[in-house]
Parts: C-alpha cells; sequence; structure tokens
C-alpha cells in the first residue's frame, strides 16, 4: 500500500475548512471569531511544536531523550487532571502528577517489555512516545474525575462520614462509600469505550495506523492492545489518586479533615 | 475517667480554643453554655478527638488517646452533632450501620432494645420501616441519639442536640438520655451544649461557662442559672 505524503499546501487546504465554523459563527452572530481564530492557530502552532521536539528526540534517539519528554508529558497530564476539579486540597497537584507517572509508566513498561518485547531499543521513540502518550491521555481522564468525585461525595457527605467517625469508624470505614464511588467514577468512561470500540467509533491510533498502510488486522492488534493497556493505567491511576486524597484529607489520628478541601 | 489538657485550637492566628483544661467524672452531668462563637462546638469536638489541636491532649482512662486508640475511645465517648447526619434509608437500617463497624462488632443489633427505647418517645415499629428522608428534625435527631446510645457509650458530647426543636421533641431528647445516663451498674457521663438555663437545670449537674475560647469559671452548680447569650 501506498503512504501519501501531504504538503504544507494540503495542511493548507485542510485549515481552510475554519472558514466553515467561520460562516456559521456570523450567521448565527455567536461571536466566536476570536476564538475559532486563536484554536486554528494554536492547533497548528501546538502540533507544528510538538512535531518539532518530536522530530528532534526521534533524531536523538537516546533513553533520556525518550524519557526527558515522557516526564513533561506526565506532569502536564497530572496538573491538567487537576485542573478539571473542583475541589482541591493542599498537595492535589503532586497527588495527581505521582498518580498519573506511577500508573503510565508501570503499565507502559509491562507493554514495551513484555508485550511489544521485539522493539529493540526498548526505549524506541516510535513506539514509547505514543504509547504512553495514549495511556496518559486516557488515565488524566480517570483521574480527574476520581478525584474531582471524591472532593464532591466528601463535601456532600461530610456530616455522615463524620456521624461514623464518632461512632468508633475507622478513617477507612467512615471514606469506604467515598473511595468506592470515586473510583468507580474514574472507570466508568474506558469501559464505556471498551463497551463500543470498532462500532460506535474507530479509535484514533487504528485509524491513523489504516492511514499509513498497516493491515487493518495488524491495527486491531495494536488497537486491543492498548485499550486493555489503557484501562489497566486509568484503574491504577484513579485508585491511586483517590487513596492519595484520602490519606490527605484522613490523618491517622482518623480525623476527617474537611476543612482542606476548597473549592477551586 | 476523661480529662482535657491545655488544649488549644488555632484558626488564622486566632486562639478559638485556649488552653482548656476539663475532667469530667463518671455520673457527672456537665452543661457548657456560653454566648455563640465562644468555642463550645470546637472543645465539644476537640474533647471528642476530632479536630487537630496544636495543644493538649486528651486522656481516658488514664491514657492519652492517639492513634489506633482513637476508634475505640471514640466507641466509648459519642459526640453528637446538632444537626443529625442520617444516611437516606430506612430507620432500622440507619440504627444497625454502626454495628458493621470493626470498634463495635461486640455488639449486636438490638430490636427489641430500640422497640423499648420507641416506646418511651411514644414511637412503635412502624417508626422503623420509615424512611430516614421523611423524618421531621425532631425524630430524625431522636434515631440519631437512639443510633448512639444503643451503643452504650460510656460519655456522650451532645452539641445542643434539641436547638431546632419544638418542646415535645427537646423532652423526648432529654428523656432518652437521662434514662441512658441513669442506667445502673454502669459507668456515665455527660457534656451538653445548650443555650437554655431551664435545660441546662433540667439536664445538668454541673455547669461551665465558655467564652472566647477558655472556660472562664470553674463548674458550679446547676441551680446556678446559666445565662444566655
Amino acid at each position: 500500500m501506498k503512504y501519501v505524503e501531504l504538503t504544507l499546501v494540503d495542511v493548507g487546504l485542510a485549515a481552510g475548512l475554519i472558514i466553515v465554523n467561520s460562516v456559521i459563527s456570523i450567521v448565527l452572530g455567536l461571536k466566536l471569531g476570536r476564538s475559532l481564530l486563536l484554536a486554528s492557530i494554536r492547533t497548528i502552532l501546538q502540533l507544528l511544536l510538538i512535531g518539532m521536539i518530536l522530530d528532534s528526540v526521534f533524531a536523538i534517539d537516546r533513553w533520556y531523550a525518550v524519557a526527558g519528554l515522557l516526564l513533561v508529558m506526565t506532569i502536564t497530564a497530572g496538573v491538567a487532571a487537576v485542573g478539571r476539579t473542583e475541589r482541591r486540597y493542599p498537595g492535589v497537584y503532586f497527588d495527581s502528577i505521582v498518580a498519573i507517572w506511577a500508573s503510565s509508566w508501570i503499565v507502559a513498561a509491562y507493554a514495551m517489555l513484555a508485550i511489544m518485547r521485539e522493539v529493540e531499543p526498548w526505549y524506541q521513540p516510535q513506539y514509547a512516545i505514543p504509547l504512553v502518550g495514549m495511556i496518559l491521555g486516557n488515565a488524566l481522564n480517570g483521574i480527574s474525575l476520581g478525584l474531582n468525585r471524591l472532593g464532591e461525595q466528601l463535601t456532600t457527605h461530610r456530616d455522615q462520614v463524620e456521624a461514623l467517625l464518632t461512632m468508633g469508624a475507622t478513617r477507612g470505614e467512615a471514606a469506604r462509600d467515598s473511595i468506592r464511588q470515586a473510583v468507580q467514577t474514574g472507570m466508568v468512561p474506558i469501559i464505556n469505550s471498551m463497551m463500543v470500540v470498532g462500532i460506535v467509533s474507530l479509535p484514533g491510533m487504528m485509524t491513523g495506523q489504516l492511514l499509513s498502510g498497516v493491515s487493518p488486522m495488524q491495527a486491531v492488534r495494536y488497537q486491543i492492545v492498548i485499550m486493555f493497556v489503557i484501562a489497566a493505567a486509568t484503574a491504577l491511576g484513579t485508585v491511586g489518586v483517590v487513596l492519595l486524597g484520602y490519606r490527605r484529607l484522613f490523618n491517622e489520628q482518623h480525623q476527617f479533615r474537611s476543612d482542606l478541601l476548597s473549592r477551586s | 475517667m476523661f480529662e482535657a489538657i491545655q488544649i488549644r485550637r488555632t484558626i488564622a492566628g486566632r486562639h478559638l480554643l485556649d488552653d482548656v483544661s476539663l475532667s469530667i467524672q463518671n455520673r457527672e452531668r456537665l452543661a457548657i453554655v456560653g454566648p455563640t462563637g465562644s468555642g463550645k462546638t470546637l472543645l465539644l469536638r476537640a474533647l471528642a478527638w476530632l479536630d487537630p489541636l496544636e495543644h493538649g491532649e486528651i486522656r481516658w482512662q488514664g491514657t492519652t488517646v492517639q492513634g489506633n486508640s482513637v476508634p475505640a475511645f471514640r466507641s466509648q465517648v459519642m459526640y453528637l452533632h446538632q444537626r443529625p447526619a442520617l444516611m437516606e434509608t430506612t430507620v432500622e437500617e440507619s440504627l444497625r450501620r454502626p454495628f458493621t463497624l470493626r470498634s463495635q462488632q461486640h455488639r449486636s443489633f438490638s430490636r427489641d432494645r430500640i422497640l423499648e427505647l420507641l416506646k418511651q418517645v411514644h414511637h412503635d415499629a412502624t417508626f422503623l420501616e420509615r424512611s430516614t428522608r421523611d423524618l421531621s428534625g425532631g425524630e430524625a435527631q431522636i434515631v440519631a441519639l437512639l443510633r448512639a446510645i444503643q451503643l452504650e457509650p460510656t460519655l456522650l458530647l451532645l452539641d445542643e442536640p434539641t436547638a431546632a426543636l419544638d418542646d415535645a421533641s427537646t423532652r423526648s431528647i432529654e428523656q432518652l438520655v437521662l434514662g441512658w445516663h441513669d442506667a445502673p451498674h454502669a459507668d456515665r457521663a455527660l457534656v451538653w451544649v445548650s443555650h437554655n438555663s431551664q435545660q441546662v437545670a433540667r439536664i445538668a449537674n454541673q455547669v461551665a461557662y465558655m467564652r472566647d475560647g477558655r472556660l472562664t469559671e470553674q463548674p458550679g452548680a446547676a441551680d446556678d442559672p446559666a445565662e444566655q447569650p
């Protein structure tokens, strides 16, 4: 199969489609002109920037360059996960970064070393960067939803949580329902995705592989691997961040520090 | 049996509890009175070890309360919120819930005992089937109180439990608390925060006064009427 390379003219033709959005905005008086312009410029600049960075990391082809880029992506994802939460506590950014780092990197290491073991060297940027990128994007979602739900549950049910503590509950017993709810909420999107993958939508990676000429069955195999890897990382990340949050909000004296939770 | 030694709670540089010391003996019924914002609720919460303290310690039966001993301590020293916090379920399920806790597993739910207590406050078995969502404030507080006293605590810390209740509900709550307190052959004591001097006269045999985070006077006789805020 022939892979068709795109020229800058081709990209320009696609960018011209923004006219569709602009016309809708003008006709309906949506006043989205500024936002559309900004979004278009950002799309182009951000992707060109990551393209240049990836080009140099691919060129350097050393483990530390790959690890450095992945670390920046991980920290950005950890910060972004907190950005979507409504209630925060001191240390929440640290917890989010640790949870997303540990879950994504452990699962990615398993994928690289055990599943895609023929990749040589193991850190090959062509595999490691997209893989970790996809894991981070999904784990971020789970972590964000889990954290948000934990804060919301503990705020809404503050009196009930305290009532349990007053009757002799340990901090774990008092927080158990909230922890369960939070983890469940964090894991729902990936379970939903797994339910409809291939029926409602063709995932981005699979589509990308098909576009670049990979056979459909190979693309499907990669997608299956990626779905399970993402599910595992999301589960680990969500449980991790919820437990870290719980440890901060319930101290060793079995006290619930609801005063630490504040609206963002 | 209970001692708070120089406990201090500071928020935003202000001492909301300022080196408060307090001891409670068996059979004591201590009322704490004082103006709004004087630190009564914070004191009660501190006595139940619900909030971190900057300084001081709580001693229960001669031992400092901390770490893993806290749940066992709270199974004996129970704090009752001003606003009852009940799960959305039936009254009976709500009453059964604490028996699932590790610190309460040596006890078991007794429907007969609950029915006996309910009878004292003019309710029957149908009350147990009701949803906690449909209870009035007074009924919810009765459930919260029953949930606590069925666990036979030694010390009850009651934070204005009747503040928002009508006379009938107030009397029911007082009756249940005094009934629990007067049980023979058991160590019992209570601390009751109240704004109502008549109530203080009815329930307390000691009174302490709270002002600006300090217990300003040593507990005196209950017939010395509490000052109104």
